[in-house]
């Protein structure tokens, strides 16, 4: 049991505290979900990738440091507790990339991993279709073979970033009469400005294009754009939604720097007892989510897989996500009415934040299919009716 | 940076597990329940031997410790099996005597504790008005504000050589060894909603041990150590709950098939799970920094969870848990009782969140401590 950092470590956090200090934009860009703001966020990746901050955990031949997993995770404190934007290439950086290093050839992860580090291909998760949700294997959308590789023709939808990204990766059927179906489907990668492809964005709750549909008629893929081999997809795509449940997708940094701004609110806005414990208890399961990831890390170096407990995390992070932000509505009164962007100063970027966190249960694998996985897995509980 | 058990304190788990699993727990809570300590002290010197009180004394008064981490690991498996008696109060007096200017204290009381043959209880400001089971403990501390709710039984008794009593005082009470036989079904007693909880008033009389502002900030520091106790212990009756509430409804069936089978119970289960899965960090990582606020966290994540289990543990069971027979009824009680215990959930939350002293904690590494850190901030 050691929550103290090694000496290299600690001067790893310094520097990175350094740098963001010295970079960060004094005033906070617009918002992702915008055309303007989505360019001035490419711009940061490209500020942050120029000294090989952008994506710190990956080997330093593709633009990051070689960092391993508590270094990532003193970034990530850092990162968010200076109040840094968001990031655009979040799909790509911690779903993507990681299937690339598991799964991809060489010669994929050169001609893929650097652009996107730099925020110049911006990826887009097409996984979802009507009707599917959660359900990845009743996928209906096809990859029918033709000379040097593949033709695409279906629909995705709730694709995350869409709206305003360059490439997509997504699971497409590609052999329709196997007797199960997660087997026949192969993971690709396709341009989302190829001929064939139609974009849709979709207003979010607040009305902003966050994701969008993709209507597909017959977009060529060449060979060298299928992860892994053609009909295993489903076994690609398994350890890419490990990932997105578990450690990458929600840092415990942004956690703890949202705790911590709405403690201060709470402070601000003279300690109002009404609101005290669930602000207290956003700073109790900041913390908590903070050290049991500590704990995944440790096992994680120990050489132990990250396996069902990353539906423990995802089920924790996305309430804990949504208690936090309604909080903060709660606690700024009547101005918790107000959209995004009419407040100012440590009142701003709540509504915004609520209207993100509302999504949480609902991707990555509904919470409900969470609960099931934790049963069975975890617990032991026999399989039930759904 | 390694933040897991070590093989030691796994294998420690284990053999306290397995002592307990082995010795007839939920009887001995029955019967200390019942006002018969016999068995409940028998189990206590067993556990004394695995060195569990020991790692709150110190060295130098035939201790191992003082280890909060052990001792957290301790007190999960005291949790899990029920095991009754002022088990944080003994750890409590322990930390309460150990601070600076009480080496007297410490030589005369500590290496008891530490063997097992001491069994003590303690009531201190911030942890509620009751002492825990002063009719089955071999010494009862006390420390509240002076001259007041007691009188000096016999003033050459004071033993430290500053002890002298002023109005408004901090003051650090003991009271005499308790005449034997014990008294039981004292009148003292008052009944908690956990039957093998003895709750009573602090007795009157007694020794004065000491006073001043170093007992006032020892019992400052003996309530991080309570809570940290209480919080793993809570944790462990959350994980008794949940293990057996999961074995229940996998043999329990409706309807033709396990109950355990329905969603419905599916999901209040994972709930569970998830509440004392993020409780247990938070408890080790307060026995790591031993911070005020981390402890203060540590006590409301896993009293809560421990406590909503036990909801779910009833409803699950339905009305075989609803009763004092089965030994569900164990863990279901001592659930609601420490919530309350050393400290309500509001009182810990206000801890976490700084007191109305003009500083505010808020849960991010200091700017200028960049080794890692508590909850402690601003």
């Amino acid at each position: 049991m050691d929550l103290t950092h090694s000496p290299a470590d600690q001067a790893f956090r310094a520097e990175a505290r350094a740098w963001l200090d010295a970079h960060v934009p004094a005033r906070p860009l617009p918002s992702l979900e915008t055309a303007e703001g989505f360019a001035a966020h490419r711009g940061w990746e490209a500020e942050l990738a120029a000294d090989h901050w952008s994506v710190v955990s990956w080997p330093a031949a593709y633009g990051g440091r070689d960092c391993g997993l508590v270094r990532w995770l003193l970034f990530e404190e850092e990162y968010y507790a200076a109040g840094a934007p968001g990031r655009v290439g979040q799909n790509g950086v911690s779903l993507l990339a990681p299937t690339l290093f598991d799964h991809g050839t060489e010669e994929q992860r050169a001609r893929i991993l650097p652009p996107m580090a730099r925020g110049e291909v911006v990826w887009a998760q097409a996984w979802s279709e009507p009707e599917a949700g959660s359900d990845l294997a009743s996928l209906r959308s096809r990859a029918v073979r033709t000379d040097g590789g593949w033709l695409l023709s279906g629909q995705k939808t709730w694709s995350s970033r869409a709206a305003f990204a360059d490439r997509a990766f997504g699971l497409f059927r590609s052999e329709p009469d196997t007797p199960k179906p997660h087997q026949g489907l192969t993971y690709l990668m396709f341009d989302l400005r190829a001929p064939g492809v139609t974009v849709r964005p979709i207003g979010r709750l607040d009305g902003k294009p966050a994701f969008a549909e993709l209507f597909l008629d017959e977009v060529f893929v060449p060979d060298e754009d299928v992860i892994g081999e053609p009909g295993r997809g489903w076994r690609v795509a398994m350890s890419t939604a490990g990932n997105e449940r578990g450690l990458t997708l929600r840092s415990p940094g942004r956690f703890l720097a949202s705790a911590g701004r709405l403690a201060a609110l709470w402070h601000e806005r003279g300690r109002d007892p009404f609101t005290r414990d669930r602000v207290a208890d956003a700073v109790i399961g900041a913390r908590a989510y903070q050290l049991f990831t500590y704990a995944a890390a440790s096992r994680f170096l120990d050489g132990e897989a990250l396996g069902p407990e990353s539906s423990l995390n995802k089920v924790f992070w996305s309430e804990y996500d949504i208690a936090l932000h309604e909080t903060a509505l709660d606690l700024l009164g009547v101005d918790g009415e107000l959209a995004d962007g009419e407040l100012a100063g440590a009142d701003r970027g709540w509504a915004e934040g609520y209207v993100f966190s509302l999504a949480g249960p609902i991707y990555a694998g509904t919470n409900e299919i969470q609960r099931d996985i934790i049963a069975e897995r975890l617990l032991g509980l026999p399989k039930g009716r759904r | 940076m390694r933040f897991l058990l070590d093989d030691e304190q796994s294998d420690f788990a284990r053999s306290l597990d397995a002592l307990l699993t082995a010795a007839d727990t939920p009887a001995a809570v029955r019967s200390w329940s019942a006002g018969d300590p016999a068995a409940g002290r028998a189990l206590w010197s067993r556990i004394a031997d695995l060195g569990v009180f020991a790692l709150a004394v110190p060295e130098e008064y035939e201790g191992l410790g003082p280890r909060p981490v052990e001792l957290a690991v301790a007190f999960v498996e005291l949790g899990r099996h029920a095991v009754p008696g002022p088990l944080v109060e003994t750890v409590t007096s322990a930390s309460l005597l150990t601070g600076p200017g009480l080496a007297n204290l410490a030589k005369r009381f500590l290496p008891g504790v530490a063997s097992g043959e001491t069994v003590a209880t303690v009531a201190l400001p911030g942890g509620g008005p009751y002492v825990l089971d002063g009719d089955a403990a071999d010494v009862e501390f006390v420390v509240g504000e002076g001259p007041g709710a007691v009188a000096v039984s016999d003033a050459d008794a004071v033993s430290d050589a500053d002890a002298v009593s002023e109005a408004g005082a901090v003051e650090l009470w003991v009271s005499a060894p308790m005449a034997s036989p014990r008294v039981r079904h004292s009148p003292r007693v008052r009944r908690s909603i956990d039957p093998a909880r003895r709750l009573a008033l602090p007795r009157a009389g007694g020794e004065l041990l000491g006073t001043g502002p170093r007992i006032a900030a020892g019992a400052a520091d003996a309530l991080r150590w309570a809570r940290l106790a209480t919080a793993a212990q809570a944790l462990g009756v959350g994980l008794a709950l949940l293990d057996r509430t999961v074995a229940y409804v996998k043999q329990r069936s409706q309807f033709g098939v396990p109950v355990g089978s329905f969603q419905a119970v599916r999901h209040r289960l994972a709930d569970a799970k998830i509440a004392l899965e993020f409780a247990r960090p938070l408890v080790f990582g307060a026995a790591v920094s031993m911070d005020p606020a981390d402890v203060a966290a540590a006590k409301v994540a896993a009293c809560e969870a421990a406590y909503a289990t036990a909801r779910t543990a009833l409803q699950l069971h339905g009305a075989i848990g609803y009763t004092a027979e089965y030994d569900l009824s164990l863990w279901l009680t001592k659930a609601r009782a420490l919530r309350s215990a050393w400290g309500s959930p509001g009182e810990c939350r206000a801890e976490v969140l700084g007191h109305g002293d003009g500083f505010g904690r808020l849960p991010r590494v200091p700017r200028d401590d960049l080794s890692g850190g508590g909850l402690r901030c601003s």
